[in-house]
């Protein structure tokens, strides 16, 4: 994987070398090549987890089982987009915490609603009785 | 333009891994993200925005459906459709995921077939995917107009609570909007490469800056962060 991205760098340097008026930013960009097989193998994936997700719908599973697959499949293709089509794979780690770290602290806004919500619940059925 | 120059100087040495790396990459004086230009950091920093907004659009709804008394519609049976004499749950949205993931596996290999500079493959496969990504919108579409006649409104719904509609309306419309804008610059961006803009470094008729081939792969950046929403409100809104 590492390679890759090297033999990238070293194609752009070489290209940069030819073009004198490309902007110096260009230099060090690494270019982003891989085999197309691995694109087909991840694509082939997202299609299996994806048909997986919607057989737990399609057979009906409920309570946690449900919910727990669904996250699985769901994390499972989330990390393969982000990993291998978006390339953040081959990041340096200053830019994979810069980019994942924020959206799973979202996760903490999720348990403080998750209690406000619950109490929203508890004090509507106190008010207006369980059902409509 | 200067401060990235004098920059270029340090980055020759080499650079820690681990840890140490990413205290040393965002020491001051310096660029944080090493080997990534501006375009593509800007890039994911707007998908980091954009994903605040799909997280609260998920967070109400996940507030909404917790807090209220009344049944929640399943899914499952709304947006079942009857095909051959028989209900077929969830079938449009997961075509449509299919044909979602789909046009995210031809966006990746344009990104690659750019890089090796094939104008044609990479145009055609950006082509193929925004033809993907409308038929995407379009079956949204036919699904939007279903609920609508089956009485599903912002306010309410036949089948249970009112926040269902609110909820359905607001996050599948603002993901088939990244789409739509998708698919537009899809097209303008294809259309860049045909010509063989990114070859001669033609100046942008808006930014009026010559385009690399990089832009194809922040292109493919955006698309694919608009399948990465979908895998979200596939699981949350019409899974669970």
């Amino acid at each position: 994987m590492a390679e890759a991205t090297a033999n990238g760098l070293g194609q752009h340097a070489l290209h940069t070398a030819h073009a004198h008026d490309a902007a110096p930013v260009a230099v060090a960009d690494a270019h982003q090549e891989h085999p197309i097989k691995l694109y087909l193998v991840v694509w082939a994936w997202l299609f299996i987890l994806s048909t997986c997700s919607y057989l737990v719908d399609y057979f009906g599973l409920h309570g946690y089982l449900r919910w727990s697959l669904i996250l699985i499949f769901m994390m499972l293709k989330a990390g393969l987009i982000v990993a291998v089509f978006m390339h953040m794979a081959w990041e340096r780690l200053a830019m994979m915490y810069a980019i994942i770290l924020p959206p799973i602290l979202v996760l903490v806004f999720v348990t403080m609603m998750v209690f406000e919500a619950d109490y929203t619940l508890l004090t509507r059925i106190a008010f207006f009785g369980p059902g409509p | 333009m200067a401060e990235t120059s004098l920059t270029h100087t340090d980055r020759m040495a080499p650079r820690p891994a681990g840890w140490q790396g990413i205290a040393a990459d965002w020491a001051s004086d310096q660029r944080a993200f090493k080997n990534v230009s501006w375009g593509k950091a800007m890039m994911w920093i707007f998908l980091l925005s954009d994903t605040f907004i799909f997280g609260c659009f998920l967070l109400s709804y996940m507030t909404a459906r917790i807090s209220t008394r009344v049944p929640w519609p399943n899914p499952s049976e709304v947006f079942a459709l009857r095909i051959g004499g028989s209900e077929i749950p969830l079938i449009l949205i997961a075509i449509m995921t299919f044909v979602l993931i789909s046009s995210s596996g031809t966006m990746a290999m344009a990104v690659n077939f750019g890089y090796r500079r094939d104008r044609r493959k990479t145009a055609i496969l950006m082509l193929l995917t925004a033809a993907l990504g409308a038929t995407f919108v379009g079956m949204q579409a036919f699904e939007w107009t279903k609920l609508i006649m089956e009485g599903v409104r912002p306010w309410g719904n036949p089948w249970g609570a009112a926040q269902f509609g609110s909820s359905f309306f607001m996050i599948t419309g603002f993901h088939g909007t990244h789409v739509t804008i998708g698919v537009i610059f899809l097209i303008i961006t294809a259309r860049k490469v045909w010509r063989g803009d990114f070859d001669v470094g033609r100046p942008g008729f808006f930014t009026s800056r010559r385009g690399r081939y990089e832009n194809v792969e922040i292109m493919g950046l955006y698309w694919h962060f608009v399948d990465l929403v979908w895998v979200f409100i596939f699981a949350f809104f019409y899974l669970w």
